[in-house]
């Protein structure tokens, strides 16, 4: 059983008018084998609570703390929070030219596990995951989301995140931009990670669409910088009906 | 800005290039004066470290020649003027003039029309002594239809100016490597004119890797409506070390297409690169399409980059022109992505500067220049962010 625990993080950004923050106090616990969703508006700060767990250098973590297993996360540099067990699939990959899929993800596993993985199963392995996210086994040679589109970038995320089988997966808006075929083809991979029963999951969206394909067990909903209200699947349904306007109204009281 | 005195008769020539930022190319030394180092072409380029390149001081001193020639090229002497006749691009500054003036002939390389070539043509130019001058003017002609690779490479010790010309015939293809792999005291500058014919499509790779100056001026022409050029370029300038390439490609027929991509690492103290982009788009050159970039990779303090694409354009029915240049650090982004996968931040910069550069390698089509030139980026790399950590490729 493994554990990422949020205890009343506080995470500032700097703008030109100084720093300014963004987490608020977010308390939120995920445990292996559990599905966590969190919504929210734009602009509320799902994406950082996101990059400041991964550790993007943009984020300073000025409370509170990030815990995977009891280790303190914000110790750890952005590599060792992976080989720690954490994954972030970003919303807006980045390309890397020059690096191929193939090469990236080897030296990725490489890292993560600690030796270089078998060169035939890993070939074929690799081209297995990228074929069951719809991608065929050229883009193992291609560089690393150079001219993928965005839908091809997000498949891209989820093949790695079943190869590379983190304890803990943050997915950021991956749902984002996806055609219909493209969110199944997304969300099945994502439901084959989380069907080993003993992977943590953390969904950040801002639409209910997704919940269509996978289904949370806890569903947070996030606005101005914390979490403001959180039950189970029935919770999103009423989103899908009422939208955040009610919570983002009596978010705006509390800071009058 | 140096403004260069346009003869008379040029009126009369249109060949003669029109732009401001081009001394008027000529095969008279006497159009080529000593620069002193204000010059808009030279005030990059430290003119006491030349050595004495420009002094033109006789010599006839050769560097070795080593050649591997497929079936049907021929390799042969011919005097200037025979050199001048078959249309190699006059010269465009004092060393490619001195080339010229002073290498006593030419070797010329062809490549006979419709010949298919399934293997390259190598050769090797090998400097023996640092403090010799050696002039060389070497034409490469590729015949109408023919299809071949070039490789160009210059190794070891010299003081060489140079004058390389490539004629491009209609229809033909053309892959030309160019690779500066000299050693630590050597000092090249020189000059490659490309004449593009009709329709004939050129793919060039230039790497300057070795040397302690290195000074390319790159031009391109068009001898007919049609032509294809791309040109890739990649420079490794460590500690001390000054490469600078200057391309100026010069849309003169219709329909021509033009694409340049150089990339640059630099690292350690007193690094100098230098990279300036120059496109004329005639008044004739409707329908043309081109776009430079230039990036570079500043690694450590103490480098520095200069950057310069500069666009002419003198009709406005073209499909397209552009240009761009990034000089920076490496892209945060980039390296959080990797390391958020695991893999550990020196593992990650050697990955983005590997792919950076292996992205122009690839473009070879010489397996065996390829492999070298990937190991030496990895030798350069080991020495600012580590050895790696057994990567295969």
């Amino acid at each position: 059983m493994s554990e990422l625990r949020i205890s009343d993080l506080r995470v500032e950004v700097e703008t030109e008018s100084g720093p300014k923050e963004i987490l608020k106090g977010v308390n939120l616990t995920v445990r292996s084998g559990e599905v966590h969703a969190i919504m929210g508006p734009n602009g509320s700060g799902k994406s950082t609570l996101a990059y400041s767990i991964a550790g993007h250098p943009k984020y300073t973590i000025t409370g509170g703390s990030v815990t995977l297993d009891g280790v303190e996360l914000s110790q750890l540099t952005v590599d060792e929070r992976a080989r720690a067990g954490l994954f972030l699939a970003m919303q807006y990959p980045i390309e890397v030219p020059g690096v191929s899929v193939a090469n990236f993800l080897r030296t990725a596993k490489t890292a993560l596990s600690g030796e270089a993985p078998k060169v035939r199963t890993w070939v074929k392995d690799v081209n297995a995951a990228l074929e069951r996210v719809g991608l065929d086994g050229s883009f193992a040679a291609r560089s690393l989301n150079e001219g993928f589109s965005g839908g091809e970038k997000k498949r891209n995320e989820i093949a790695q995140l079943e190869l590379l089988n983190p304890k803990f997966a943050i997915l950021d808006e991956t749902d984002s931009g996806l055609d219909i075929d493209a969110l199944r083809i997304v969300s099945e991979g994502v439901n084959r990670y989380t069907a080993q029963g003993d992977r943590g999951l953390l969904l950040i969206t801002h639409y209910t669409r997704i919940l269509n394909y996978i289904k949370p067990d806890y569903v947070h909903v996030f606005v101005d910088g914390h979490v403001v209200e959180e039950g189970g699947v029935e919770l999103a349904d009423r989103l899908e009906i009422e939208g955040y306007d009610r919570f983002v109204r009596s978010a705006a009281k509390v800071d009058a | 800005m140096t403004v260069t005195a346009v003869p008379n008769v040029a009126e009369a020539v249109e060949t003669n290039v029109e732009s401001h930022l081009h001394p008027v190319a000529s095969f008279d030394l006497a159009d080529h004066p000593m620069p002193g180092g204000r010059e808009e072409v030279w005030r990059f380029t430290p003119m006491r470290r030349l050595r004495g390149l420009l002094d033109g001081a006789p010599s006839s001193a050769h560097l070795d020649w080593r050649t591997t020639l497929p079936e049907g090229v021929v390799m042969r002497e011919i005097s200037t003027s025979e050199a001048i006749a078959l249309g190699v691009p006059a010269p465009v500054d004092r060393p490619s003039a001195l080339a010229v003036a002073e290498g006593g002939g030419a070797v010329l390389v062809e490549v006979p029309a419709g010949l298919e070539l399934t293997e390259p043509v190598v050769i090797e130019l090998v400097g023996t002594d640092a403090d010799q001058q050696v002039y060389g003017q070497v034409v490469f002609a590729i015949g109408a239809q023919a299809r071949a690779t070039v490789v160009l490479r210059h190794l070891g010790s010299a003081r060489y100016v140079s004058s390389v010309s490539v004629l491009v015939g209609e229809g033909a293809s053309l892959n030309f490597v160019g690779l500066q792999d000299w050693a630590d005291d050597a000092v090249h500058a020189g000059h490659v004119g490309l004449r593009i014919g009709r329709d004939a499509r050129v793919r060039t790779v230039t790497a300057s890797l070795g040397g302690d100056l290195v000074r390319l001026v790159e031009t391109a022409e068009y001898d007919g409506p049609g032509g294809e050029l791309e040109q890739f370029g990649l420079y490794f300038v460590d500690a001390g070390q000054h490469i600078e390439h200057r391309l100026f490609v010069d849309h003169n027929a219709p329909h021509t297409r033009s694409r340049v991509d150089y990339r640059g690492a630099l690292q350690g103290q007193g690094a100098h690169s230098v990279w300036v982009g120059d496109v004329l788009i005639r008044k004739v050159a409707e329908g043309i399409n081109t776009y430079e970039t230039n990036k570079n990779l500043v690694l450590t303090d103490g480098c520095r980059a200069d950057s310069v694409p500069n666009l002419e354009i003198e009709t406005g029915e073209i499909e397209g022109a552009g240009h761009s240049s990034t000089t920076g650090r490496f892209d945060d982004e980039q390296l959080f992505y990797l390391r958020s996968r695991g893999i550990p931040e020196d593992e990650a910069r050697r990955l983005v500067v590997h792919g950076f550069f292996a992205d122009i390698i690839r473009r070879i089509g010489v397996p065996e220049v390829e492999t070298r030139l990937l190991a030496t980026v990895e030798k350069e790399l080991a020495v600012i962010v580590g050895t790696p950590a057994g990567l295969a490729s």
